[in-house]
């Protein structure tokens, strides 16, 4: 099973791990007043990036929501990039311009950090429909929450995608609820896939804590994808361990079902798995944390000694810089 | 010198996207009704013929996910061209249009630019009553990241849409729905013009009359009214709503020292207040009397003809302000 060859799944463990530190340290810098504006974090949420971004090659696309650090991480921009960014500082990956709701990577072909719920949805759709119009075998992964599919632009990218048989992975993140909404308040019909049915699109649902489980289900889809078959909406269940924001005071749901839904922890989850088949000892997760911790500690540090853009650039990037 | 040929204003967009089809295979079409049907307002009409469904691609009805999509495809390397049939139904496509297009380049640090060229119609006269009808491009022209072009001569539909092809960023082209049957005469190797500038469409010595698309030609009529009684009006054609192109009004201006700003937006934070403001700021000391505006009356458009008319700025409304004012000093 590919999900068990060991190399391939003590990567998936440290960038699941990198994710997850790298988060907390976020939310501890946050609290610092390092980083400002808003900050949504995706613990718990680790194993749907990391098990997407293995089924996808260095010339697809990703588009994400501002929920995004994950996929950032899993696709490859470095901790330092993001962290920076986040500070505010000019070595950030968009120059401080975007930070945490806006990261954006022209290098790993990341396209947002798209902070309108459901609007990066037809970005997906166009990335995807100039492939197929200058005939390029790519695919484009669009990520977005349950809150999206009660938007107008879900049901218009969907259409868009399957009457145009267009090479885009829609993944939908179910982690229940909408902010502080519970799916079964806000659809009519609360299963995600199933809605693929009424665009004759492709679909499948897969528990979204089991990064194995995760990264099989991507890798059908991409298959069905790269065959011409058109497009797949995959819906991942899972679940957000933290607030929505850093201002959240989570009267929506109870500590109990948080607290349920920890014990099915997606690293902790591979842990076991990988323990069990004699592939992962104590020493050696200790040393993948050490790495991650350090990896983290290094993002702080360049963060720390970035430096802010002067202010005489405010205008720049308003409209394309064009050589005199 | 090439001959001119006799045209009109729809034959003129036409001639501009067959040519950006035929010279740059990045370039198509996309929007409600732009194949098949050959476009709302006839602009498209036998193109799906020529250059095909793949790049005459007719839309759901969906403005915010086809003009998203157009985003994306710019994103992705080709110059869509994106039809939305009217400017009130691009209020759907206000977010892709304001919240992505707008903005990729800057969030992202200026990484991705968004080479995009969004076409609509835009404007009252044809009785289309309060949701097809209304003047928002004044709106767009307050969203930094865009450039927003009114073309309102042949020249300029002609010209206007190559260029904007060619230009990095998200370009809004608002062609006036009355402007469509125009004739008129065109060179018959006329090409790309400059999207930049503003340009005095009759020169005069008395007074500045600042305008855009189809207020162009009521100004015109306006001037050559006056003209008969001795008042010699400039005609500003003001092409680019964003960036404005500040310096061909201020020099005129400074020559004639009365400013009347014709704009068929409303009153009310517009355009024309906009424009009003500039002038105060850059020029107030060269003003005999204050800038005065013509705008919209502030009604949602009304259907009746005699209130449409009412409701707009008119050639006899023009000649009236020009003469009161002309009195005053």
């Amino acid at each position: 099973m590919k999900g068990l060859d060991k190399d391939h799944a003590i990567r998936q463990l440290r960038q699941m791990l990198l994710i997850r530190r790298f988060e907390e340290k976020s939310a501890e810098m946050y609290s610092a007043m390092k980083i400002r504006g808003f900050l949504h974090l995706y613990i718990g949420e680790e194993a749907v990036a990391v098990g997407v971004m293995a089924a996808l090659g260095p010339e697809d696309a990703v588009v994400a929501t501002y929920r995004e650090h994950g996929q950032a991480l899993a696709r490859g921009m470095s901790a330092n990039s993001i962290m920076a960014e986040m500070y505010g500082k000019v070595e950030g990956c968009c120059r401080g311009r975007g930070g945490s709701m806006h990261l954006f990577d022209a290098a790993t072909r990341f396209y947002g950090g798209n902070a309108i719920v459901g609007g990066g949805l037809p970005l997906a759709v166009g990335l995807a429909l100039a492939d197929s119009m200058q005939d390029r075998k790519r695919v484009t992964s669009c990520f977005f929450g349950d809150g999206a599919v009660a938007e107008g632009d879900f049901h218009e990218a969907m259409n868009l995608a399957a009457l145009w048989k267009l090479p885009v992975l829609f993944v939908c993140e179910n982690n229940l609820y909408a902010m502080g909404t519970a799916l079964r308040y806000t659809e009519a019909n609360q299963d995600i896939a199933a809605k693929g049915a009424a665009y004759g699109m492709a679909a499948a649902a897969v528990d979204g804590m089991d990064v194995v489980a995760v990264e099989a289900a991507a890798r059908v889809a991409v298959d069905h994808i790269q065959a011409g078959k058109g497009p797949y909406l995959l819906e991942c269940r899972t679940y957000r361990f933290r607030p929505h924001s850093m201002f959240d005071t989570e009267l929506y749901r109870t500590k109990e079902e948080v607290e349920q839904w920890k014990q099915r922890d997606p690293i902790e989850l591979l842990v076991g798995r990988l323990t069990e088949a004699g592939l992962l000892t104590e020493s050696e997760r200790a040393a993948l944390e050490h790495e991650v911790a350090a990896e983290v500690e290094a993002a702080v540090a360049f963060a720390e000694a970035g430096t802010w853009e002067a202010v005489e650039d405010l205008t720049r990037f308003v409209t394309t810089e064009r050589r005199a | 010198m090439s001959t001119a040929q006799k045209t009109t204003y729809r034959e003129a967009v036409k001639q501009a996207i067959c040519e950006a089809l035929r010279r740059d295979p990045r370039v198509f079409l996309m929007g409600e009704d732009v194949g098949h049907y050959g476009g709302c307002y006839a602009v498209s009409k036998g193109l799906l013929a020529e250059f095909g469904p793949e790049r005459i691609r007719d839309t759901p009805l969906c403005e915010s996910g086809f003009v998203g999509a157009g985003i994306g495809a710019a994103l992705g390397g080709m110059r869509p061209i994106v039809e939305v049939m009217t400017v009130n139904f691009s209020l759907l496509a206000l977010d892709q249009i304001v919240n992505t297009a707008a903005t990729l380049l800057h969030m992202s640090g200026g990484q991705f630019n968004v080479p995009i060229v969004i076409r609509m119609a835009t404007g009252a006269g044809k009785q289309l009553a309060a949701q097809h009808a209304h003047s928002f491009e004044g709106w767009y022209a307050h969203i930094p990241g865009l450039r927003v072009l009114a073309p309102a001569t042949l020249e300029d539909a002609r010209g206007m849409l190559w260029t904007a092809l060619e230009d990095p960023d998200p370009v809004l082209i608002f062609e006036n729905n009355t402007l469509y049957n125009m004739e008129g005469e065109l060179a018959e190797n006329a090409g790309p013009v400059d999207i930049d500038t503003a340009r005095i469409r009759r020169p005069g010595r008395d007074l500045t009359l600042i305008t855009y698309s189809a207020s162009l030609f009521k100004c015109l009529e306006a001037a050559t009214i006056l003209a008969e009684e001795g008042i010699e009006a400039e005609v500003i054609d003001l092409r680019s709503l964003r960036p404005l192109d500040d310096a061909t009004y201020l020099a005129s201006i400074a020559r004639t020292h009365r400013v009347l700003i014709v704009d068929e937006g409303w009153r009310s934070g517009s355009l024309s207040a906009e424009i009003s403001a500039r002038i105060m700021e850059q020029a107030f000391y060269d003003l005999d009397l204050p800038v005065e505006r013509l705008c919209s009356v502030e009604v949602p458009m009304p259907y009746a003809k005699h209130m449409e008319e009412a409701a707009l700025p008119q050639v006899d409304s023009i000649v009236t302000t020009v003469r009161r004012m002309m009195h005053h000093g």
